[in-house]
């Protein structure tokens, strides 16, 4: 019973954190490199900015649903099957994600990794 | 820059595998988590290692954000992904979890996986770079797509 409840909440952080990433990574785009920003304009500017963007917001929603999942899960299952298992699920649906919804060229390099890393997640889950 | 952004890179990896790492050793010790006590739940941030464990992934946040802001998304999750190993060692060392060779070799497999991609390009979204170069110079408050837009139209 515990082994299904692991993996329900391993899915549901993995749906929840894809969806926070590309939404995150969408909106720091449109607030630009925030590292140049802060040295020309400030700490303030930059927050500023980051506010400004509504799907942040989203994406920090995203990212909490994802958390408290990853709570439940951490409870429930092991650690070292939990954390990984649920990131690199993420990383493979991220690739595809970014693809589709950032535009992103994934290039067969990084193809390659999303297989092997995929891989490696149903080695851990033996 | 490189170095910067390589430091930037360390810090998601360190400070989210920290910060996992606390908050798994403060929820063992609440016990499991049941969906029917949402409140005690709740009450989990009271516990130190969960608060501290929280504080770390809240400084994994602010640096993940700010690689993101330079980086594909497809770069800044593989090129972090150390953090997978780290969590294997410690479970291990920390939390004395069994790791099986099988297991082992999954995250061998992945970090093969991080490595292919850390080589690479970091950002290949069009007119990214362009963009924030433009940014010194745009006026007080012009988003990137502004910026981008007078870029195109000079």
């Amino acid at each position: 019973m515990n082994t299904i409840y692991t993996w329900a909440a391993i899915a549901l952080i993995t749906l929840a954190a894809t969806t926070g990433d590309v939404l995150l990574a969408y909106s720091m785009k449109r607030v630009g490199h925030v590292g140049k920003l802060w040295e020309s304009r400030g700490l303030l500017a930059v927050a500023k900015r980051i506010l400004g963007v509504p799907t942040f917001f989203l994406g920090v929603l995203a990212m909490a649903v994802a958390f408290y999942s990853l709570l439940f899960g951490l409870s429930w299952g092991n650690l070292s099957l939990v954390v990984p298992a649920s990131a690199s699920l993420t990383f493979v649906a991220n690739a595809v994600a970014a693809r589709i919804f950032l535009h992103e060229h994934v290039s067969g390099r990084r193809w390659l990794a999303a297989i092997l890393v995929a891989g490696g997640v149903a080695l851990m889950a033996m | 820059m490189t170095f910067r952004k390589y430091l930037v890179l360390a810090g998601i990896t360190i400070f989210s595998t920290l910060g996992d790492s606390l908050l798994a050793r403060g929820m063992k010790e609440l016990g499991g988590a049941s969906l029917h006590n949402i409140p005690s739940l709740l009450l989990a941030i009271l516990n130190p290692f969960v608060a501290v464990g929280i504080l770390l992934l809240l400084a994994f946040f602010a640096s993940y954000m700010s690689a993101l802001s330079w980086a594909d998304l497809t770069y800044v999750l593989p090129a972090t992904s150390l953090s997978y190993v780290l969590v294997a060692v410690i479970a291990r060392i920390g939390f004395h979890e069994e790791i099986s060779t099988t297991r082992w070799l999954g995250i061998a497999l992945i970090a093969a996986g991080v490595g292919f991609v850390a080589v690479g390009p970091s950002a290949t979204t069009d007119g990214y770079g362009e963009a924030s170069r433009s940014l010194e110079n745009a006026p007080r408050g012009a988003g990137m797509k502004e910026c981008a837009r007078e870029e195109v139209g000079s």
